[in-house]
């Protein structure tokens, strides 16, 4: 196993399900890396394809309706895990790559004592005997935060709360001390209080590790203190990619702009307006030619309907797809969230300047 | 503060128990007091399972009390009968969380949004109750064309709509919000918060906002109300509450909420205020105050249930040690 920086490498993924109304093109050409030992974060609505993509590269894609299209590439150390034999996945799954799920009731077995699921992958992957595997699983659950251990070994998922649950799915995820993990909305349904828990756990077990993280999520505020690399999916697209610094505070994209705006900071003033996304994410079955974004975006030229943007660099790996970069672009005012006290509708007036007809004709050129 | 303020909804002293079996009960809400004025919104905010769902529902007649009382302008809610019921009945309406879950699959648009309007014969003819309809719609952002559709056709955030619409078509005074926009996308969470502001601009309604997303309750409410296991532990204007939180508990709850900007995040990370553990269970629960258990402040004083007191004017507080903590860094 070569040791190089990156441990994944996704080129180009595309996955379409079929269903009787035609063929939803869940994810349309994806590709970022992750680092050894640092995590990425994936951001989007729900819809935009980050579940999907995190179930591609756990190979959870099941024919005949869903189908990862010809020509991408899941490169695990370089090997590419699409080629994988049905041998291969497994010895893949649980021992080099784990995932969280978003609901840990449904991801656990019902009828299956906690420890024994904990259990399951240290005897299958590091063919420990029960007695060890016991003791280890006991150590994991203490690991993972969890009050008196070896009774809650026995217990059932059922008699565990919400957060509890999620600590057990941590601790299954850990057991074989994989090297990617990927978190598909680990917190969503839980509270603030626990919320941070549980990102707390995560955190140190991955510095502990030295695991890297793909985490999956729609909270903005969760991303913040977790991820060193950040990318925003939106309608089955990466539209921007780039450091949690680059992202926060230098973005570059108009749909990350309003994603960051419409969570309420605490520093706004009481209700006042929300900068909120007019309309609704496009439909998958048949995808907008254009940017994806184009529908519902304040700055939409002419062009955007007619050719998706290509990646602008802006230096450091903090790249973008859209159209207000390209050189014959009107200029806009991009909202500055530099500094914490900025109040976010500055934007306002702006979009005026960019609706013009003459700007439009002159970029769609 | 408050003090010259029309009082709308009063409860007090409201407990709701539910009887578990076996002898076991289940104290979802226990002695909680407070004034809901006209106009204003009130953010109601803790943890699952801390009872401000039951509350939010109990203050509306929809569960009946186990001790206590609500009045709606001076009246007892669970003692209405006749016409003042049939009148609080349109005057007050809900939200509720899951727009799916909430809305008939099996009515269309349409219907729904006029099932109040029927029952309480608002409209005498039927172009009278299609006009209203049609307005309903216009007022929360759908079209008259979604009148005559099925709720299947619609997203979350479209539904959520819908279930504003029809709580609006009676003409209401009050609405309870019970987490009407925790099952929503970021984006479209804005968009209905803005929504309900510029509805109760428009029409000067009353919220109960039933929430456990902070950041949002923040914005939206003039009061916030902080429920733990069942008891009120603090009641202040939000921007008091965020500004000089006192309780324990609230202190925890508000360094719990992750900020989107990075560098924030990592200073915060230094003086977060950690909870350990979950929130024990509401069946039969020591007497004292209910987070004595987390609390790393506790002493002898908590083993009776403090009192609320106002501490500053308007801002309420049940902790013993609550202004001897002031100090303490949030």
């Amino acid at each position: 196993m070569a040791e190089s920086p990156t441990i994944l490498k996704v080129r180009d993924l595309r996955v379409s399900y079929h269903t009787y109304a035609g063929e939803v093109k869940a994810v349309r050409g994806v590709s970022f890396d992750v680092e050894r030992g640092r995590a990425i974060a994936i951001v989007g609505e729900s819809g935009c394809g980050k579940s999907v993509t995190a179930k591609a590269i756990m190979g959870l894609i099941k024919g005949p309706q869903g189908e990862i299209k010809q020509g991408s590439e899941i490169l695990y150390n370089g090997e590419n895990i699409l080629d994988y034999t049905s041998k291969q996945w497994q010895a893949y799954r649980g021992d080099d790559c784990a995932i969280i799920f978003q609901d840990a009731l449904a991801a656990l077995n019902p009828t299956m004592r906690v420890g024994k699921q904990i259990m399951e992958n240290l005897i299958a992957h590091r063919h420990m005997s029960k007695d060890e595997a016991r003791a280890e699983a006991i150590e994991m659950l203490r690991r993972v935060g969890i009050p008196e251990p070896e009774k809650r070994f026995k217990q059932y998922p059922h008699q565990f709360s919400g957060g509890m649950r999620q600590r057990v799915m941590i601790a299954i995820a850990f057991a074989c001390d994989p090297d990617l993990l990927i978190c598909d909305e680990p917190t969503t349904a839980l509270d603030v209080t626990i919320q941070s828990q549980i990102l707390d756990i995560i955190k140190d077990l991955q510095r502990e590790h030295n695991t890297s993280v793909i985490m999956i999520t729609h909270d903005l505020g969760v991303v913040a203190n977790i991820a060193q690399t950040i990318a925003v999916m939106y309608s089955g697209v990466i539209v921007e990619r780039g450091t949690s610094e680059d992202i926060f505070y230098r973005a570059r994209h108009p749909y990350t702009w309003a994603l960051i705006e419409s969570v309420p900071r605490l520093d706004l003033k009481n209700k006042q307006e929300l900068a909120s996304i007019p309309g609704m994410p496009p439909d998958l079955l048949n995808p907008p030619v254009g940017c994806p974004f184009s529908t519902r975006c304040k700055y939409c030229m002419a062009i955007c309907k007619e050719k998706m943007p290509a990646f602008t660099d802006f230096g450091n790996g903090h790249t973008a797809a859209c159209w207000l970069h390209h050189p014959m672009a009107p200029k806009v005012d991009m909202p500055d969230h530099d500094s914490p006290t900025t109040v976010a509708p500055a934007t306002g007036a702006a979009p005026a300047a960019t609706d013009g007809a003459p700007t439009e004709k002159e970029v769609s050129r | 503060m408050s003090a010259d303020k029309e009082v709308l909804l009063s409860v007090r002293h409201l407990k709701k128990y539910f009887n578990v079996g076996r002898g076991s009960i289940l104290k979802a809400v226990d002695d909680v007091s407070l004034d809901i004025y006209k106009g204003e919104t009130l953010g109601m905010v803790g943890e699952s399972g801390c009872g401000k769902t039951t509350c939010g529902r109990t203050c509306i007649g929809l569960y009946d009390k186990t001790d206590g009382e609500v009045l709606y302008k001076g009246k007892d809610v669970h003692a209405l009968s006749g016409r003042d019921r049939q009148a609080f009945k349109r005057e007050v309406q809900m939200v509720f969380q899951d727009p799916y879950g909430s809305l008939d699959p099996r009515m269309t648009v349409a219907d729904i949004v006029a099932e109040g309007i029927d029952i309480h014969g608002l409209c005498k003819t039927k172009q009278e109750r299609q006009d209203k309809i049609f307005r309903c719609l216009e007022m929360v952002g759908l079209n008259r064309e979604h009148a005559n559709r099925f709720v299947h056709e619609f997203s979350g955030g479209q539904r959520q709509r819908i279930g504003i619409a029809r709580a609006l078509a009676v003409d209401p005074e009050f609405i309870v919000l019970d987490e009407p926009i925790s099952a929503l996308d970021v984006s479209i969470q804005a968009q209905v918060v803005n929504l309900l502001i510029q509805l109760q601009r428009q029409m000067g309604l009353t919220y109960l906002f039933v929430a456990h997303d902070l950041s949002m309750v923040k914005h939206i409410s003039d009061r916030i109300a902080v429920l733990y296991l069942g008891t009120l532990v603090e009641l202040a204007p939000s921007e008091e509450l965020f500004a000089n939180p006192l309780h324990p508990y609230t202190k925890a709850l508000l360094s719990a909420i992750p900020v989107p900007d990075p560098e924030v995040e990592r200073e915060r990370e230094k003086k977060k205020i950690k909870l350990e553990g979950d929130v024990p269970s509401p069946i039969n629960t020591p007497p004292g105050c209910r987070f004595k258990g987390r609390c790393k402040y506790h002493e002898g004083a908590c083993d009776a249930q403090p009192p609320l007191t106002e501490v500053t004017p308007g801002h309420f507080v049940a902790c013993p040690r609550a202004l001897e903590l002031a100090g303490t860094a949030r």
